[in-house]
Order: C-alpha cells, then structure tokens, then sequence
C-alpha cells in the first residue's frame, strides 16, 4: 500500500499511516464535464462495493456562506481572496477528506489544490507562496485533468447555464471589456499554469473533446489498477 | 546570456591566459570585461527584481509602520493609543488598526470560534485571511498615500500563537511573506505575571481560543491562560532579534515609557514630512 504524503510541512500531529483511502482528484474548467464524470464514477465504485466521499471547493462548513458572498461583491483583494479559499480547503481537508481516507473511502474530489493555485498566480501571485501556502495538502494517489478546449468550454457553458460565470470569465482582471473575450483570454491563462502543473504534479491527462462514455472508459481503466489491482474487469478488458 | 562559470571571470582564468601573445591577453580580457560587466548588471538587475517579488511596496512608500506586539496586560495598546494621539494632535496623518478586526472576515471568524470548528491550521489560516483583507484594504493604500499606520499587533502575533498551537513557524512566516517589515516594532516586554495578573486579577470571562483551551493542556481556563501565554511569551523572545524588536521593559510609569515610545520614534521618523496638508 502507498504510503500518503504531504506536498510540504503538512498538518499537525497527524499519522498518516492511518489514511488507507484513497484520494483521487478531477481538474478542469467548469463545462469540461466534471461532474458528470464524478456521478458515473462514484455509481461505478458504488456498484464494485467501494464507498465513495466527495469533496469540491467552497463546500467547507466554514467558511463557504461567507466565500459566496465575497464573490457576489468582489471586494476582497486578491491575497485575501487567496487565503479565504486556502481556509476553505484546509477545513475540508481536515474534517472531510482526512477522516474518510481514514475509514478507508475513495474520496473524489472535484478539483483541489490545482485549481486554486492556477487562479491565485493568474491573478499575480508567486508560486512559491502558493506552493508553500499549499504545503499543507496531501499529495493525491491520481489526478486526472480534463482538457476541453477554450471555444468548446464557451459553448458548453452556455448549454448549461445560459450564460458565462463572472469568475469563470475572469472578469475581475480587465483582460477584456466584454465577458466572452475575457473569458477566453482567461480560459488560457488558467490553461498555461495547468500546463506546468501537468508535469510537475504528474497529471494524467484526458481529453474532454469527446462523448462521455468515452471519457468515462479513459477514467476507468486508469483507476481500476490503482483501486483493486486483483479486479477481474482488468484481466477481461471489460471497461 | 548565460552566467559564465566561475573560472574564467577570476583569476586562474588570467593566469591560463599568461600563455598566449600580449594582442590576444588585451582583446581577451576586453571581452572579459565586457561580459563581466554585463553579467554584473544582470546580477543586479536579478537582485532588484527578487526584491520586487519579495517586497509587495517595492517603491519605498512614503508611508512608515508602527506596530506594537508583546502579551495582553503588557500594557502596549495604552501605549500605542497614546502614540496616536501625540501625533494626532501635532496634525500628523496617522490611522489606527487592530488585529482581527477586518468586518468582512470578522463573521466567519466569530462563528468558526464560537462553534468550536476551527484546528490549528484552519485557526491559522482564517486569521492570515483577516489581516490579508485589512492589509490590501487600508494599509498599503495608506502607506502609499504617505501615512503613518500604527498596528496593535501585527503579523508577530500570528507568528507567535500559530506556531504554539502547533504549525511549522515556516509555514506561518511564508503565508505572511506577502506583508511588508514595519518601520518600528515595539515589543512590551512586561514579566509574565505582570501582564498575567493584570489580566486574570480581574476574573473575566476568558474566551475558548484567549485562553488556548483548544490546546486540551487542562480543562481550567486560568491555568490554560498562564500556561498558553508563557509560551506565547518565549516565541516572542525568541523573535527578538530575528526581526529586530525594540524592547520596552516594564519599568517605571506609563507617562516614562510613553516619553521612551515618543523620543524614540522621533529620532526614526522624520515627522515633520507627515504633517497633514492644510489650506491657508
């Protein structure tokens, strides 16, 4: 069994030993198809009789009432900003994802430190306060990143929502005065951190530009080794 | 451009080059000079850019900071209120601000605390978040505009509490790595019981956190108290002499050691540069 660890100092008193989970993280844009990855994962898991946790960002008991509200405003600077999510995650890693690895859960989260760190050095600050801010979080057993294309992301946001997200457009930084170049332009920028991050974090990366079921097979026969090695679906290429 | 390796720019490079005729030692040492002195200029311009990187307020605001750290009862917000009001009263421009006191993150805060949800790291974190918001609200736009910010605590306290519940003090230095040194830290270094006693002669009501309850040493609010703020106490000795804390030593009266504070920041502040600017 891998033993988990921290990216930097880590918590406090905490045995990590004990974690026998595993943590299994999902990035991408919103509209690069997630959550419906994340539902039929977890009904996958489910059916193989694993128990499933889900984590995402702003979901901490917290501070998330208070995270919405600064976004309806956008009057938080952005190092307060940064450091009111990094609460955010710090509160669902300890109280969530820790206790679940913990009695041995296969936790999915639904973005996780990557994401955070992308916007935060997006929007100016360094990497290497981020990345020691950020010291603190366990190291994932695999993060997959979705990868759907900017012009793809735009038309699947207005599937589903009917319009562009504010934050999501980036429009807080003025790369633009009208929220669909700026939500391209945005888009990129975040997708350049990600690029580096691929590397050095060891993404797996999955196309997103095609339909679910296959996406879902890609997800799948990455995580049936990590999950049950033993798992006979393996053997008889039955994803 | 590439820095060039340590041996040719010194002097075994020279003396390899002894070998070759006079011509080709005075056109080779002209390129080495050359790029020396390009290199140079790239090493300092590396430098300055570090700086900037490092130092959020890069262009030397014409603001200075006061803070004042040291142990509830050490008697450092008497001593600072009194500061205020000096230079108030000679029309300075000063503003005042307070740790935890950001009304935005303030809710949270409250609610995290009174509910108990709060571990050491989100305890942390949520107060970096408190004083990031009045950092990036009134204290740099105030230091750029040429005022004097006086601080009732500063991010020593953060220093000092976070790493007695527990996180690594290089983890909280970095989190704070984003705010500016103060000009002047004056830490009220009152004995222990001084400031205990003061404190705990009254009986009040300590709160869970004041009283460092969460630390689970013992049940009894005044005995966690002593114990939480001794400890608290050595992390600030301790930082003493990292970030270069002028001492007050509880010694004498109020009005003494407010004449210490007045004529000690009078010789490192050129006052007269922070008069407010008034219509004749």
């Amino acid at each position: 069994m891998n033993q988990k660890r921290f990216f930097g100092q880590g918590l406090p008193r905490l045995d990590l030993s004990k974690l026998t989970g595993k943590l299994i993280v999902i990035e991408g844009a919103d509209g690069s198809g997630r959550s419906v990855q994340i539902a039929k994962l977890t009904e996958w898991l489910e059916a193989k009789g694993h128990a499933v946790a889900h984590v995402g960002l702003r979901r901490s008991t917290l501070v998330s009432e208070e995270l919405e509200q600064a976004k309806q405003g956008n009057i938080l600077g952005k190092t307060t900003m940064s450091l009111f999510y990094a609460t955010d995650f710090a509160d669902q890693l300890e109280n969530r994802i820790i206790p679940a690895l913990r009695a041995g859960f296969i936790v999915l989260a639904d973005r996780y430190i990557y994401t955070l760190m992308a916007r935060d050095i997006v929007r100016g600050s360094e990497v290497n306060w981020v990345e020691s801010l950020y010291g603190i979080a366990l190291v994932p057993d695999a993060v997959f990143f979705l990868h759907t294309g900017a012009r793809q992301l735009v038309e699947r946001n207005f599937q589903k929502n009917g319009r562009l997200d504010y934050w999501e457009s980036g429009m807080d930084l003025g790369l633009a005065n009208n929220m669909f170049d700026s939500f391209i332009r945005y888009q990129k920028k975040i997708q350049h951190e990600y690029k580096w991050m691929e590397e050095k974090y060891g993404f797996k990366v999955v196309n997103g530009n095609r339909s679910i079921q296959s996406i879902l097979k890609d997800f799948k026969s990455h995580l049936l080794p990590l999950i049950d090695p033993t798992d006979p679906d393996l053997a008889g290429n039955k994803l | 451009m590439k820095p060039m390796p340590k041996e040719e720019t010194g002097v075994p490079a020279r003396t390899r080059l002894d070998v070759y005729d006079s011509y080709l030692l005075l056109l080779t040492s002209y390129f080495l000079l050359l790029e020396h002195e390009v290199f140079v200029k790239l090493a300092v311009l590396e430098s300055g850019l570090m700086m900037c990187r490092m130092n959020p307020l890069q262009d030397h605001p014409p603001g200075k900071l006061i803070a004042v750290e040291g142990l509830d009862g050490s008697g450092k917000s008497t001593q600072i209120y009194l500061l205020k009001r000096w230079l108030e009263l000679q029309g300075m421009r000063v503003f005042f601000t307070e740790w935890n006191s950001s009304v935005l993150v303030k809710k949270a805060t409250s609610k995290a605390k009174k509910r108990n949800l709060l571990t050491a790291t989100t305890f942390s974190l949520i107060h970096a978040t408190d004083f990031a918001d009045r950092y990036e609200r009134e204290i740099v736009p105030l230091l750029r505009a040429g005022y004097i910010v006086l601080a009732d605590r500063y991010i020593f306290t953060a220093f000092a509490r976070d790493v007695v519940r527990g996180n690594d003090p290089l983890w909280v230095r970095s989190i704070y790595s984003f705010a500016v040194k103060p000009d002047l830290t004056f830490f009220f270094k009152a004995p222990l019981e001084t400031s205990l006693s003061r404190i705990l002669d009254g009986r009040p009501t300590l709160k869970y956190h004041e009283a460092g309850l969460d630390m689970g040493w013992t049940i009894d609010p005044y005995e966690s108290f002593r114990i939480f703020q001794g400890k608290i106490f050595e992390q600030y000795l301790g930082m003493e002499k990292e970030f270069e804390f002028i001492p007050m030593e509880a010694t004498g009266t109020i009005e003494s050691q407010q004449q210490q504070v007045r004529n000690i920041v009078s010789e490192r502040i050129d006052l007269q540069r922070y008069k407010t600017l008034r219509r004749q």
